[in-house]
């Protein structure tokens, strides 16, 4: 299954921008170089529906120069590609695959859930 | 040998800045725990610096001077007993007695009892009205004096008098300025200050002090002061006289030896208890410190010689030979802001003595350097007006000088005179008698990689800090040669500096971060080098800060000139000029707040702020509030944010100047200006300070002349007050220089450096910077000049500039492929008729939540429910 979402030139070079996907909310980049990458929107650290609202860069891991998202709350960094925490292996974004086709961008599956798992907010009464 | 079984004990009596170096050391020294320690001390608190003692007036918090770490006072071997005098000795029972009748044995007894201000035998000395200038509690006494007649005669200006022009006059001639009285100085002696200074020197000081407003009479006795309740005039030997309300002596000090006196040690000529090299007195078991000590032959008024003779008494305590060396009289003093250094052979009496004078009547200022009789050799000298070389010409009293004695005294530029190597020997730091070797050695072997871990260790630069801009340079060469390069590197992308990164974006004139960290970094950027750059960008001028790449780089904050709150929604902050607002205007933010469901609150910085807003929702918020002539008040930027205004004279009956006009002209002026940390700025109307100004980092308070300006305040973790930057100063003059301060800062200054920070960390501190601003002594005023001028010129709101953008506005939408659509995560519990985010808990209970228009809340996005996407 996969989503389109919008159009690439509405996508500035590492300026994320929030989008529904199947219900959830998720977070899509362009890079300068124009990969794409979508992770969750979720920050796990705040708590709050933020993620797209932060700098993209990048961090030297291990010699290798990793795509980053920084949380625009309280900046701990994650890796774009997968979603995982830079500073702890065990909290992650969760990402989806995505992709442009034609100057379209879409968004398919999720590959990795958010990690912890979040419980969604019930309606109330 | 074994140690003692129990350890002996060491009375200290006084608890001045001596005894206090003396406990210092003494538990610094002592690690088998020899001594312990008690301090009877006369005042009703822990050591301070009296050297400071006239910063009293500006930070009002005695606590401020106090000397040293607090902890030194629990080590369980050191014993503090303030309000104990000791009123005698016996040196049979090795006992001491306290003037409420407490005795403490001793096995050791050391007198530090310092001096008391003298006071001539002049009618009337007793009046209520007559001060002297020692203690805190003499300084708190004035200031309590000044101020009641203040109060009492509003209309008036108190006129206060000192008599005596020497150090201290001078320096309580301008705590009588800062308590805004009038301020003259009666002095007997020909000349201003004559034990330091020569006629030159004494006449361009004489100049400087009356420019400042301070009245000066030399060759003047004093026969009396009159009055009949309180002062109320002076009499002069010839027969004049003036009308005054305050007097305070400052006539000199005399030992407080009273107690050794009574106990038959023997006293020196001119007083003070005499010592031998290794301060001990008379009697085996007393030893002399500090002011109160005669030794070789002479009683010292400085603090560095009692220091020495504090490390000394504890050498000999633990059993070392140390001895008296002898001490240097030099001085580094600022009077009333004006510098005066004298240090060497002062007065040219050494034979053969030759001296190259430098004197400018215009810009008040004389120096004088007095050489061998071949010129090539330092003996001392004399700066007034200008001691700015006087931290690398001291230590060279004795060498050979290797340039041009004239080099020295030419006024200096950015790099001071010239750096010749100093030699090991040379004491850099003449207050606590640290060599350059000392210094050299603790980076070398002692592992100090930085100026603050210098000051810890060697003590250099801890006291009137005179010297610290060459210990800073000698630890930063000395890091420089062990291989060690001081790191500014602004984070894994950036091996410079902000303040580097300026100039190279300034001079290489790129306006892109993708050149820039292609050419002068690595990797994509990160969240911190990525704002710096925006920043910069925005400084020098190029353009909207949300246009093009620059987007990118702007934390959300700056991206949606909003800030974001714990849940992700954001708070608007209109602009309120100065705190100034009409009715309507606050209707209308009322109403908008209603409409919207945001909680209100005011702010802290005179305006109000909305909090709750969604991102979706800030351009229809703004919209209204633009329509309505607000405009953002940029409480998201690293900017101006406030300028906080007092009523002043347009309402108050004390107010001397429009406060209110003021604020809102500056803060309109630099509205927007980009710079590496907030600002915020405030103006009072007048001395009373309800704007808190000095608390800002340009702080403004009216006088009757002018405006005074105040620099480097901030509140916040580290709460600083702001130093005096200049007095008195027209309108247009006040406004050129604060353009001149904070494009200097913008464009020097670190990333997140505040004012106070960067005042403390700028070579040259506040003199460099007052001397760039007032005196352009770098040559760089019309460029700095021209660089606000550009920024008043270019400023637009940025909140219109996106409403007026379709490509903008897109920015704001809840999601990219739906733009209608709302964070669904969002849930707030009512408090005190408004409404906040719900907690954690809250939330799992799911009871009592609304949403943020006041409805109670209902899910409102439910899962799998999409809009506008297609399937494949
Ligand atoms: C709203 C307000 C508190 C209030 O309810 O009154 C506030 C709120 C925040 N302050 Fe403040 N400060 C507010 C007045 C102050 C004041 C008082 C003043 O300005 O007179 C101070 C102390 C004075 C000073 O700055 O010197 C103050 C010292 C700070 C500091 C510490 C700065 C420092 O140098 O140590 C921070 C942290 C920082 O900037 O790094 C801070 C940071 C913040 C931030 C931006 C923290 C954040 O990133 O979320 C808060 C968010 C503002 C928002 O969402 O709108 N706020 N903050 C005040 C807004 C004033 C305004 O109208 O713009
Ligand atoms: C306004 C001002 C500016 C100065 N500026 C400089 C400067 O720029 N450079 C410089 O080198 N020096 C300066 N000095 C001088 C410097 O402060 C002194 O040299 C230094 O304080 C001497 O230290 P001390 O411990 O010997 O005496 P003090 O600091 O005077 O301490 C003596 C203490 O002993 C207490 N005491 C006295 N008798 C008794 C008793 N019987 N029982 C119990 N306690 C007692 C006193 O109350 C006092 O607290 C300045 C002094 C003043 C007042
Ligand atoms: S003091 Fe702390 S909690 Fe209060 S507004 Fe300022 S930053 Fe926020
Ligand atoms: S010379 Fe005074 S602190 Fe160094």
């Amino acid at each position: 299954m996969s989503q389109l979402v919008c159009w690439v030139q509405e996508l500035l070079p590492e300026r994320p921008v929030a989008a529904l996907v199947a219900g959830r909310q998720v977070t899509v980049v362009r890079l300068h170089d124009d990969r794409i990458y979508a992770v969750g929107m979720w920050d796990p650290y705040s708590r709050a529906n933020v993620m797209a609202r932060g700098l993209i860069g990048s961090r030297l891991v291990d010699g290798e120069d990793v795509p980053v998202i920084f949380s625009p709350m309280y900046k701990q960094a994650f890796d774009l590609r997968t979603g995982v925490s830079l500073s702890d292996p065990e909290v992650s974004l969760g990402s989806w695959s995505a992709w442009c086709e034609d100057d379209q961008v879409f968004v398919g599956d999720c590959v990795a859930d958010e990690l912890p798992r979040r419980e969604v907010l019930a309606a109330a009464g | 040998m074994s140690k003692p079984p129990m350890s002996r004990h060491c009375v200290v009596v006084g608890g001045g800045m001596v005894a206090h170096r003396f406990v210092e050391a003494l538990r610094s020294r002592d690690e088998a725990g020899e001594w312990r320690i008690t301090l009877l001390a006369e005042e009703p608190r822990p050591p301070y610096d009296r050297v400071a003692l006239t910063s009293y007036f500006e930070k009002r918090d005695p606590e401020l001077l106090n000397l040293g770490e607090d902890h030194l006072w629990e080590d369980p071997l050191v014993k503090l007993r303030k309000r104990s005098q000791v009123t005698g000795i016996d040196r049979e029972a090795k006992t001491v007695t306290t003037h409420w009748g407490l005795e403490v044995s001793y096995d050791a007894l050391v007198l530090a009892t310092g001096s008391y201000a003298a006071v001539p035998p002049v009618e009337g000395k007793d009046l209520p009205g007559c001060f002297v200038y020692r203690t805190i509690d003499d300084v708190a006494a004035l200031r309590g004096y000044v101020e009641r007649l203040q109060q009492d005669n509003p209309g008036r200006q108190v006129r206060g008098a000192v008599i005596g022009g020497g150090l201290l006059g001078l320096e309580a001639a301008g705590a009588l300025k800062k308590l805004g009285a009038a301020s003259e100085v009666v002095e007997f002696a020909p000349r201003l200050m004559p034990i330091q200074v020569d006629e030159g020197g004494g006449e361009a000081l004489r100049r400087l002090i009356e420019a400042l407003g301070v009245k000066v009479r030399t060759n003047t006795a004093t026969k009396s002061v009159g009055g009949r309740e309180r002062v109320e005039k002076m009499t002069f030997a010839d027969g004049s006289t003036i009308d005054v309300d305050v007097v305070i002596f400052a006539t000199g000090v005399r030992p407080r030896d009273e107690l050794a006196r009574a106990a038959g040690l023997p006293i020196g000529e001119r007083g003070g208890v005499i010592v031998d090299d290794g301060c001990l007195t008379d009697d085996p078991s007393i030893y002399a410190i500090g002011e109160v000590a005669c030794i070789q032959g002479r009683v010292w008024g400085l603090v560095a010689p009692g220091y020495a003779m504090a490390e000394i008494a504890v050498d000999r305590l633990l059993g070392g030979p140390a001895t008296f060396p002898g001490a240097d009289t030099s001085t580094k003093l600022k009077l009333l802001g004006v510098d005066v250094a004298s240090f060497g052979d002062a007065f040219a009496t050494g034979e053969g003595a030759l001296s190259v004078v430098y004197a400018d009547p215009v810009a008040g200022v004389y120096k004088k350097l007095v050489l061998s009789d071949d010129a090539a050799t330092l003996r001392g000298g004399i700066l007034v007006g200008d001691a700015s070389a006087y931290s690398s010409l001291r230590p060279m009293v004795g060498a050979r000088l290797g340039a041009d004695p004239a080099a020295f005294l030419i006024p200096a530029g950015l790099e001071g005179a010239p750096q010749t190597d100093l030699p090991d020997e040379a004491t850099v730091c003449s207050c606590n008698n640290v060599t350059a070797g000392t210094i050299r050695c603790a980076v070398r072997e002692g592992g100090c990689t930085d100026l603050g871990g210098v000051k810890a260790c060697t003590k250099a630069g801890t006291s009137c800090g005179s010297c610290l801009p060459l210990v800073k340079k000698l630890v930063t060469v000395e890091l420089e040669k062990s291989g060690i390069t001081v790191s500014k590197a602004l984070c894994e992308h950036f091996d410079i500096s902000r303040a580097q990164l300026f100039d190279v974006v300034r001079v290489t004139q790129l306006t892109s971060f993708s050149e820039i960290i292609a050419r002068h970094g690595r990797g994509r950027g990160c969240d911190i080098c990525k704002p710096v750059v925006a920043s910069i960008l925005a400084s020098l001028g190029n353009g909207p800060i949300l246009a093009g790449e620059q987007a990118s780089l702007q934390d959300t904050n700056d991206h949606v000139l909003a800030n974001i709150q714990k849940d992700g929604t954001y708070s608007v902050v209109p602009r309120v000029p100065g705190g100034e607002i009409t009715p309507e205007g606050l209707i209308v933010i009322g109403e908008i707040a209603q409409d919207f469901g945001l909680y209100t609150k005011i702010t802290g910085g005179q305006r109000i702020d909305l909090f709750g807003a969604r991102i979706d929702q800030l351009p229809a918020i703004w919209r209204r509030l633009v329509d309505a002539g607000f405009e953002s008040g940029h409480a998201y930027g690293k900017s101006l944010r406030t300028v906080k205004s007092c009523v002043g004279s347009t309402w108050c009956r004390y107010g001397v100047q429009d406060s209110v006009g003021l604020a809102i002209d500056l803060e309109l002026r630099y509205r927007g200006l980009r710079s590496p940390h907030k600002l915020k700025l405030g103006v009072s109307g007048c001395a009373r300070e309800c704007a808190e100004a000095r608390g800002k980092d340009v702080g403004v308070i009216a006088t009757d002349k002018g405006w005074n300006l105040y620099v480097g305040g901030n509140g916040g973790f580290t709460p600083r007050h702001a130093v005096l930057l200049a007095e008195d100063l027209d309108t247009e003059t006040l406004v050129r220089t604060v353009d001149r301060f904070l494009m200097y800062y913008i464009r020097t200054a670190d990333r997140l450096q505040r004012t106070a920070v960067w005042l403390q960390e700028i070579e040259g501190g506040l003199e460099h910077v007052r001397s760039v601003v007032l005196d352009d002594s770098l040559g760089i005023a019309d460029d700095l000049d021209a660089a606000m001028a550009v920024h008043v010129g270019s400023y637009r709101d940025e909140w219109r500039d996106v409403l007026d953008d379709p490509a903008k506005l897109a920015r704001f939408a809840g999601f990219v492929n739906d733009a209608s659509a709302v964070d669904d995560n969002l849930a707030y519990v009512e408090v005190r008729g408004q409404h906040r985010p719900a907690t954690a808990d809250e939330r799992d209970a799911g009871i009592g939540l609304v949403d943020s228009a006041g409805r109670r809340r209902r899910v409102l996005i439910p899962a799998g429910m999409v809009t506008r996407g297609v399937e494949r």
